[in-house]
């Protein structure tokens, strides 16, 4: 099976040379005719990179004359991260969180210096976290502090085993410093916000479905891409609030190099993630509620503006991300001190 | 084939190409089964005594194995008994849309179990079709430990359902007809007579559910809330931990979990041979 598939290759590729030698850069004999590149990302991007693999292949072969398809892999970031350590041959990964990618750095397949490989510390779009509420916003949350109300219950997903929930919890701790808290308030504050989440669901679509179909708590915090999917999916029944200041979600993309010079796509996958920082990708990008980088960012749709946030990121939070991964949300850190039962401490 | 056997003389065993099957046996159970059960202790043996048991036995660890254990216990008795009856009504009563009501018996084989766990929620909570008329009365199938119980009862039912079914089928019905011919009232004819033969099945059955219910992951996470301490289960641990990218401390959860089925299967085969040879 696999000798005949390089055979294949071989000999497409020899085809492709004899009838268009000049192909790209790179060019000649050694570079396969039709290019496959696997992206492995994670749940909240299955729409918005349909879009951009369409965009992205008509550019390609417009561009350099060779055809270029490519699959997707969707799950949770965590587990897509060990799926690719572990072996899933991802031409590109546009992961969730910072730590994601770092740990496939950390596996030897990403070279080290990944985040200088794009703009931005390889964060071509960013989003924040807001809250989605009920028609009318009945227990009139507009802050964070509303969150801390004995009447107002919160969905949001388990910070260990998700990337979403990591940001929400990042988020309110981060709220709390902001507007001149202690490190003591933040952690009542997070603590009071847990005890009222009734549901710990382990990812973001589930808790989504919490909230939105079986109608339990009086606010989600999500990221404001997917809080414009629920709110469309709702028709009319939940509404989007933003907070006045929120933590900024950086998902990273990289090329796997390892992966990527063994099937010989690095130029197509380096020009894949190129294209999101494109004037076309960011086009797409903005689209999807995604906010791009950049100066100036395209509106979601003409006319539209994204509404003004004051933003903090992870850094801000925690200085880095690894230490908020131990500091938060590590065996018997700060999230795990908030169910420790009282007679345990 | 057998013919082909005796003219060449191996009559080593009454099956053929005896050494080929064994081989063959052996090479599957040892891919599929050993040689993955062998990493799973290996990763976790790297952690030495103190970090295993630092990993595996903290009092949150102990309350989600708690979790684990009591409800699939739970739920394999109730799959059990309802897998019985389910059974006995399939073999012996004819009524229409029997076949179909025994097609949909494997329904929750193939079902991918996410689904059941995200449907089960949907039903009982508040606003749900069932909860809006259990909820008031105090019981929450959703998001509680009886939610937990429902979905593993849901995934286990087949496992109970199709192995007692082939057994009621075998029955010797001349049995039965001499017990009540003889005196025997319905309810001693079902314990003296019956339930002696399928013991055992309905124990290989109850083992069945109680290792399927244990390991379950897909469904529980949807329903059971995952709240640490109460209704978090022993594979969300594994998850959260593995999420942190700390594969040792992960397999040592799993190694007990393991373990602990490993256990409760060599009881429940234990007590099914013995019921086995008190049968006859």
């Amino acid at each position: 099976m696999i000798p005949l598939t390089w055979a294949t290759t071989l000999l497409l590729a020899a085809m492709a040379g004899c009838s268009d030698p000049a192909a790209g850069p790179g060019g000649g004999s050694a570079r396969p005719a039709a290019i496959e590149l696997l992206n492995v990302s994670y749940d909240p991007t299955r729409e918005l990179y349909r879009d951009v693999n369409a965009a992205f292949a008509r550019h390609y072969e417009a561009e350099h004359g060779t055809p270029v398809t490519i699959k997707q892999s969707h799950a949770a970031s965590g587990s897509q991260s060990r799926a690719v350590i572990d072996g899933l041959d991802a031409d590109v990964v546009t992961l969730a969180t910072w730590p994601d990618v770092e740990a496939i750095a950390a596996s030897g397949l990403l070279r080290p210096d990944w985040t200088h490989r794009y703009e931005n510390g390889a964060v071509p779009y960013h989003s924040v976290v807001v809250f989605v509420v009920r028609k009318g916003n009945p227990k009139g949350i507009k802050d964070w502090p509303d969150l801390d109300r004995g009447d107002v219950s919160i969905i949001t997903p388990n910070p260990k085993t998700s990337g979403n929930g990591k940001y929400s919890f990042l988020a309110a701790w981060g709220a709390t410093i902001a507007a001149g808290g202690s490190e003591d308030d933040a952690r009542k504050f997070v603590s009071a916000i847990y005890r009222r989440t009734p549901v710990l669901d382990t990812g973001a679509r589930a808790a989504t479905a919490t909230f939105s179909q079986k109608g339990i708590g009086d606010v989600h915090l999500t990221f404001e891409q997917e809080a414009h999917l629920e709110v469309d999916e709702a028709k009319g029944e939940l509404e989007i609030v933003y907070p006045p200041r929120s933590i900024r979600v950086d998902p990273p993309v990289a090329v796997v190099d390892t992966n990527v010079d063994r099937k010989a796509t690095r130029h197509a996958a380096e020009a894949y993630l190129g294209f999101l920082y494109s004037p076309e990708g960011r086009q797409i990008i903005a689209r999807h509620h995604l906010r791009p980088w950049g100066d100036a960012p395209p509106p979601p749709s003409p006319g539209e503006t994204w509404p003004a946030i004051e933003t903090f990121d992870v850094e801000t939070v925690a200085g880095t991300w690894s230490n908020a991964m131990k500091k938060f949300f590590g065996e018997g850190g700060i999230f795990d001190a908030i169910y420790q039962p009282a007679g345990d401490r | 084939m057998s013919d082909t056997t005796s003219r060449r003389g191996l009559r080593r065993s009454v099956l053929p190409g005896f050494g080929t099957s064994a081989a063959i046996t052996s090479l599957v159970i040892t891919a599929m089964v050993i040689l993955p059960l062998s990493v799973l202790v290996f990763r976790a043996a790297s952690l030495g005594p103190a970090g295993f048991l630092a990993a595996a036995w903290t009092p949150r660890a102990r309350a989600a194995y708690a979790v684990s254990l009591g409800a699939a216990l739970a739920a394999a008795a109730i799959s059990s008994a309802c897998g019985l009856l389910v059974a006995w009504v399939l073999v012996r009563i004819p009524f229409p849309g029997r076949r179909l009501l025994d097609a949909l018996v494997d329904v929750p084989l193939a079902l991918p179990t996410a689904v059941a766990g995200l449907v089960y929620s949907a039903l009982y909570v508040e606003r749900g079709w069932l909860g809006r008329f259990l909820v008031p009365l105090g019981i929450h199938g959703a998001y509680s430990w009886l939610g937990i119980v429902l979905v593993l009862t849901f995934v286990s039912l087949p496992f109970a359902i199709r192995v007692v079914q082939p057994v009621l089928e075998s029955l010797d019905r001349d049995t039965e007809e001499a017990a009540r011919m003889l005196g025997a009232s319905r309810l001693q004819t079902f314990m003296k007579v019956i339930l002696p033969a399928i013991v055992p099945a309905l124990l290989t059955g109850f083992a069945l559910a109680l290792a399927r219910a244990l390991g379950e992951y897909g469904s529980v996470v949807f329903i059971s809330g995952n709240m640490p301490f109460k209704t978090e289960i022993a594979p969300v641990l594994i998850v959260s931990r593995l999420e942190e990218f700390a594969y040792a401390e992960a397999t040592a959860i799993a190694v007990v979990l393991l373990a602990m089925s490993i256990s409760l299967l060599i009881v429940v085969n234990t007590l099914q041979q013995w019921a086995a040879r008190n049968a006859h």
